[in-house]
């Protein structure tokens, strides 16, 4: 056993047992802040596996999308509707809870068992490091060209329509802060913290 | 290409000729350029501070600091031992956890993205191939940690600079990066080393400045607004938010923040430099100058000397960019969140689509000059 390859698995054990105790609490938590920003830990967790894995464009991307994109916004949403107010007791919850819990364990049973029963090729092929940005931009270009555009047309969509939202002409009402009759009714309006062209 | 000075490999050969085995010269060897980078980074950031304040202070026409040390060059490292040594407070309702991994997760990344800056053709911890995208990939973390610092502060102040650090952070990094993919589209390359290779073909003129005017001023606006520098200092806007996600924070975090901000401020302009100034590159090309005088490019001494000027241009060139950042942060007024994003979304990303186009199809009609 020589150094790299020591420093490989235990960088894996680390990594793995990061992102199996992360996930379970990002369900298992109560406080749902808490669980947003472990997502974000498990998203970088899978990182550093692709990074193990010689992918480095794929953990770059990965961080890129999920961290930066993703994880920010669920946490936006978050922080902005965040009010501190008492859940309503649901029904039924520990049925529930024991249902879900069934059908997540009958799921890792499964995998386990294609995971164990499938014949892999080992070693597997072997990775191509730096060239692999390169290697996916010709699969991207040729065998995957349709779903690829697609997708590029769809965000292009999403790009434009961003944009155009924003363009719109918003008119805010004008309050007279300095009038106290009209304090009242300025916190009455609840008017949001950030307007609505900001939330992208 | 010659391959200049390999320090790593000299390295190794030296630790192997001792009787070590490759690989443990190689864990050798690992640590020092991160510690050389994180002493680099840090110092820069202590004569950012300094010119900071000496330019502030001509700009307001004051002295400045002047009793630390020559012309008050001390004066940072006063303000950094201050702020070791004061009480680290943490808020009674705060969250103690996030409290802490917020500036943590701040700084971490930035630093972090000193590992593609190059210094000369070996001159950098690691070529990665992703390079630049790394960078990008890197600094979208951020904005985790700032939303995190504001929202366990349990203050609005802060709480509102947190999001707004993080809207403002996300909006400004997509025209940002389509900036930096017209380069890497004109380069063929996402690594560092190939962008900066790619324009010192012939002295200044081969320089990205010239090709991609547009690019760089949309990539310059991103990068203050990154940041967050004025007129983008939103999320610290003193009259509006106290200092938005900062304002519960003190000692050593409250540092956290400070180092944070000015080490992206360097790293900015080291990056400026690096896709739109030619980087490591002398104004006039050193394969001719070499030549002119009649001395062959791979003479010891003249690899020594180009390397060493190499490193003094980088410098030299991202600390004019500081300057500029510096006297834009004093001569300008701030602008009102509404009008960051509009110019975000309504102005820069349109442009930089539109950027990105140009450069394509001036890829395809001229592929002399824009790298076919």
């Amino acid at each position: 056993m020589n150094i790299a390859y020591s420093t490989e698995l235990i960088c894996f054990l680390v990594l793995s047992s990061v992102i199996v105790s992360g996930s379970l609490a990002v369900v298992l938590l109560e406080n749902i802040v808490y669980s947003a920003f472990l997502l974000g830990g498990v998203f970088m967790a899978v990182a550093g596996l692709y990074l193990l894995l010689n992918a480095s464009f794929v953990a770059a991307a990965q961080i890129l999308v999920y961290v930066g994109a993703v994880n920010v916004l669920i946490l936006f949403a978050i922080m902005l509707v965040n009010k501190k107010e008492k859940l309503k007791p649901i029904k039924g919850l520990k049925s529930r809870k024991l249902i879900s819990g069934g059908v997540c364990g009958g799921l890792l049973i499964l995998l386990l068992r294609v995971s164990i029963s499938t014949k892999w090729s080992l070693p597997g092929p072997t990775s191509i490091g730096e060239e692999a940005t390169e290697r996916i931009g010709e699969h991207l270009f040729t065998d995957y060209l349709l779903p690829f555009e697609l997708a590029s047309i769809l965000l292009l969509m999403a790009m434009i329509g961003a944009i155009v939202l924003a363009r719109r002409e918003v008119s805010f009402p004008i309050d007279n802060i300095n009038d106290s009759k009209d304090q009242k009714s300025l916190i009455d309006k609840k008017i949001p913290l950030l307007s609505e062209n900001s939330l992208k | 290409m010659n391959s200049g000075i390999d320090l790593e490999m000299s390295f190794t050969q030296g630790v192997q000729n001792l009787g070590l085995s490759h690989e443990l010269a190689h864990l050798l060897w690992i640590p020092l350029p991160m510690l050389l980078v994180l002493v680099s980074a840090v110092i820069g950031v202590l004569v950012t501070v300094w010119l900071e304040r000496k330019i502030s202070a001509a700009a307001q026409q004051r002295i400045g600091p002047e009793y630390a040390g020559a012309l008050g060059i001390l004066q940072p490292m006063a303000d950094g031992l201050k702020l070791l040594v004061k009480e680290d407070i943490i808020p009674a309702k705060a969250d103690s956890i996030l409290f802490t991994v917020g500036p943590i997760l701040v700084l971490v990344p930035v630093i972090l993205s000193w590992l593609i800056v190059p210094f000369g053709q070996n001159l950098l911890i690691s070529n990665v191939g992703i390079g630049i995208f790394l960078w990008i990939a890197l600094s979208s973390i951020q904005p985790i940690g700032l939303l995190m610092s504001g929202y366990s502060s349990n203050n609005k102040y802060s709480l509102l600079g947190g999001l707004r650090a993080a809207a403002q952070s996300i909006s400004y990094e997509i025209p940002l990066a389509l900036a930096v993919l017209a380069i890497v589209m004109m380069s063929n390359s996402l690594s560092t080393v190939d962008i900066v290779e790619q324009q010192n073909t012939a002295g200044f003129l081969s320089w990205n400045i010239w090709r991609q005017p547009v690019g760089f001023i949309i990539f310059w606006i991103c990068a203050l607004a990154e940041c967050e520098r004025l007129p983008f200092d939103l999320p610290e806007a003193e009259e509006e938010l106290v200092a938005g996600y900062q304002t519960e924070y003190a000692g050593m975090k409250f540092a956290l923040f400070y180092l944070a901000g000015y080490i992206n401020l360097v790293l900015s302009a080291l990056l400026v430099s690096v896709l739109y100034l030619g980087g490591w590159g002398f104004p006039i090309s050193i394969d001719w100058f070499s030549s002119l005088i009649g001395v062959s490019i791979d003479n010891p001494l003249v690899q020594i000397i180009a390397a060493s000027l190499g490193i003094v241009m980088t410098i030299l060139k991202a600390y004019l960019l500081v300057f500029l950042a510096i006297l834009l942060r004093w001569t300008t007024p701030r602008v009102r969140i509404d009008q960051l994003l509009d110019l975000g979304w309504k102005f820069l990303l349109p442009i930089s689509l539109v950027n990105l186009l140009v450069t394509a199809s001036l890829k395809l009609a001229f592929p002399m000059t824009f790298g076919g």
